[in-house]
């Protein structure tokens, strides 16, 4: 037997009274000058930098993202650190926090599902960053076009946008996992410290141990699969996949992100820049697994949440 | 009797191996105040929550206006309101606020919405606090709160855990008083409690859990008869004469006559001996100083049916 009526009922209030506190907030306040403050100083940086050494790049509003310049990191190196702080500092205490109000089971003895619930508060959040990134990506573009004074062309706009959204989606796999230990932990401060500890692991340390664990595991004769083994294991880790993929589309001229057998480099032009949509190519499958991620951490949250006690 | 509103019938919940309601039978009618009364822990809340749809039911059915609650919980959770124990609400929003976001969840328009709110906060005297935040509030308000969210949706059922807990008195005589008020709006109320002598005044039927089951139920005056055997107490105080225990026992209609301190007899009748007790005071040459007719009250009944079911138990084993 079906249960009865639309698991979508509510969603909408949800999302636009989770989004008000969002965005009304004083924790959101706080992240979002810290990562403006930071980013734009990442690109006052790299565009003095740009403007010093290379007149002549065809994708110089591209290097607007990717270049760093002593002693700031470059922006994407920026977002790829902060936008995950960001993601948790939202999620970490999106459910357990209605437990501790203990205004879980009143919301939900009115006629909604869970689903609404948990769903609205991961669009809430979800749309929280997003409107954040675009703020900022748009600044950023503003800056550059004062700055520099060249218009971008329609592949740079291009390459941009999916540069966008590809953070948004990076930024969702953090907010799904936070709201994920957010279901599984009653207490905010645990819930921030194991999402904190598991994002500082993937981001800082799984990088250099992936290596390592190749080499026990593979067998020292086999380089070409000792090296495949270690960037496997590394992809395990989300900032791994937005690294790659930020390097593909950022940066035109990469024509792979894993080794290259000499016979695949035959008849290609070194140093000349791939089309779009063939970048697009190159990082699609890191792409479809940051959104895979997304989507996965999130069912698991929903399963548990589903399952889980009412009561506090 | 008229039609249930609310039916349990075999009602069970596991968790892993434990069992916190074990085979839960009963019946709330139409508009009448049905008491859960019990210890802590007792599965009343377990109950209430499976009544909801907010816990799964391992064995047995329930049905809210002939609806499953499993499988059509919106429909049951469109009629009935909730107020849990300790009920949170979002500190850093007013009342109305709170209010205004779950009539959005109930589906009312904004007109609608901003008229029922405000006879809501007025019916529960909180219209002068509707703009303040909730963060404020002291536990009774909160309690109000909740159930002016509850006669905001216009619910046919009211089911309050534990709505006096944690109040001073004067907070929980306003909350009782509210509660009486639901009822002659024609709501029908399930309220769990284990504060028995407040709950005593509001509820037309209890049944008392102990250890996931019911133990007894019925309206309180019905338990005292099955439980204290029956009849009435009268309690005697006299300046006495020796012997007058001898005559108060031999008063047609006595069952029994204890002395619990000296100058005082207790004692159980078929009816009210008040005036024949009296009599044979005077008679004795005893100078009567007070007396009294016992109501059953339900701690009493409660203690002494525990305090039978641990003798019964001791002496199985």
């Amino acid at each position: 037997m079906r249960r009865e009526g639309s698991p979508w009922q509510g969603l909408g209030v949800v999302v636009l009274k989770e989004l008000s506190d969002h965005l009304t907030g004083a924790r959101m306040r706080v992240l979002e000058l810290l990562v403006v403050l930071t980013a734009l100083a990442a690109v006052y940086a790299a565009i003095t930098q740009v403007r010093d050494s290379t007149a002549q790049d065809p994708f110089l509003f591209l290097r607007l993202f990717t270049t760093a310049r002593d002693p700031l990191p470059s922006f994407v190196s920026f977002i790829g650190f902060l936008a995950p702080l960001m993601a948790i500092g939202l999620g970490f205490d999106s459910v357990n926090s209605e437990h501790s109000r203990r205004t879980l089971s009143r919301i939900l003895s009115q006629p909604i599902y869970r689903d609404a619930l948990l769903f609205g508060k991961f669009i809430a959040g979800l749309a929280t960053l997003a409107i954040s990134l675009i703020v900022l990506w748009l600044l950023v573009i503003g800056l550059g076009l004062l700055m520099l004074g060249v218009p971008p062309g329609g592949g740079e706009v291009g390459r941009m946008l999916i540069f966008l959204a590809v953070t948004i989606a990076y930024a969702g796999v953090w907010l799904a996992l936070a709201m994920l230990f957010s279901v599984i932990f009653r207490s905010p401060a645990t819930a921030a410290l194991v999402t904190l500890g598991l994002w500082l692991f993937l981001t800082v340390i799984w990088p250099s141990l992936a290596p390592a664990i190749a080499q026990a595991v593979v067998p020292a004769e086999d380089q070409a699969g000792l090296v495949i083994t270690a960037q496997m294991l590394a992809r395990l880790s989300p900032s791994t996949l937005f690294g790659e993929t930020v390097l593909a589309i950022l940066h035109p001229t990469t024509r792979t992100l894993g080794p290259v057998y000499l016979s695949q480099l035959q008849g290609a032009v070194m140093g000349s820049p791939l089309p779009l949509w063939q970048s697009v190519l190159v990082a699609w499958p890191q792409i479809v697994g940051l959104v895979a991620a997304t989507i996965l951490l999130f069912v698991g949250g929903y399963v548990v949440f589903q399952r889980q006690e009412v009561r506090a | 009797m008229s039609i249930p509103v609310i039916e349990a019938r075999g009602l069970t919940k596991r968790y892993g191996t434990a069992t916190a309601v074990d085979g839960v039978n009963f019946t709330v009618a139409a508009g009448e105040i049905f008491g859960l009364l019990g210890p802590n822990g007792a599965g009343k809340t377990t109950t209430i929550l499976m009544l909801l749809g907010l816990s799964d039911i391992s064995e047995g059915q329930a049905r809210v206006f002939g609806h499953d609650p499993m499988r059509e919980p919106l429909a049951v959770k469109r009629r009935v309101g909730y107020l849990p124990d300790t009920v949170g609400f979002y500190d850093n929003m007013t009342a109305a606020d709170n209010l205004h976001y779950t009539a959005r969840l109930m589906g009312f328009g904004a007109a609608e919405r901003r008229e029922k709110i405000a006879a809501a906060l007025a019916r529960v005297g909180l219209s002068e606090v509707a703009e303040k935040k909730v963060g404020a509030f002291s536990r009774g308000m909160r309690q109000r709160l909740g159930l002016a969210e509850i006669v905001m949706k216009d619910a046919r059922i009211a089911i309050l855990d534990e709505p006096t807990n944690g109040l001073d008195p004067q907070a929980s005589i306003d909350l009782l008083e509210l509660i009486r008020s639901l009822k002659a709006h024609g709501v029908s109320i399930l309220l769990s409690s284990h504060l028995l002598e407040r709950v005593q005044s509001v509820c037309d039927r209890v049944a008392l859990f102990n250890e996931g089951k019911i133990a007894l139920m019925g309206s309180v005056a019905e338990l005292g008869r099955q439980v204290l055997g029956g009849g009435f107490a009268v309690e005697v105080e006299a300046e006495s004469s020796d012997g007058l225990v001898m005559r108060l026992s031999a008063l047609t209609g006595v069952r029994s006559v204890e002395m619990p301190a000296p100058g005082r007899f207790r004692m159980v009748c078929d009816r009210d001996l008040r005036a024949e007790a009296a009599a044979a005071v005077v008679a004795a040459g005893g100078r009567l100083k007070q007396l009294s007719l016992d109501q059953p009250s339900l701690e009493e009944i409660y203690t002494r049916y525990f305090q039978h079911a641990q003798e019964e138990a001791r002496h199985a084993a």
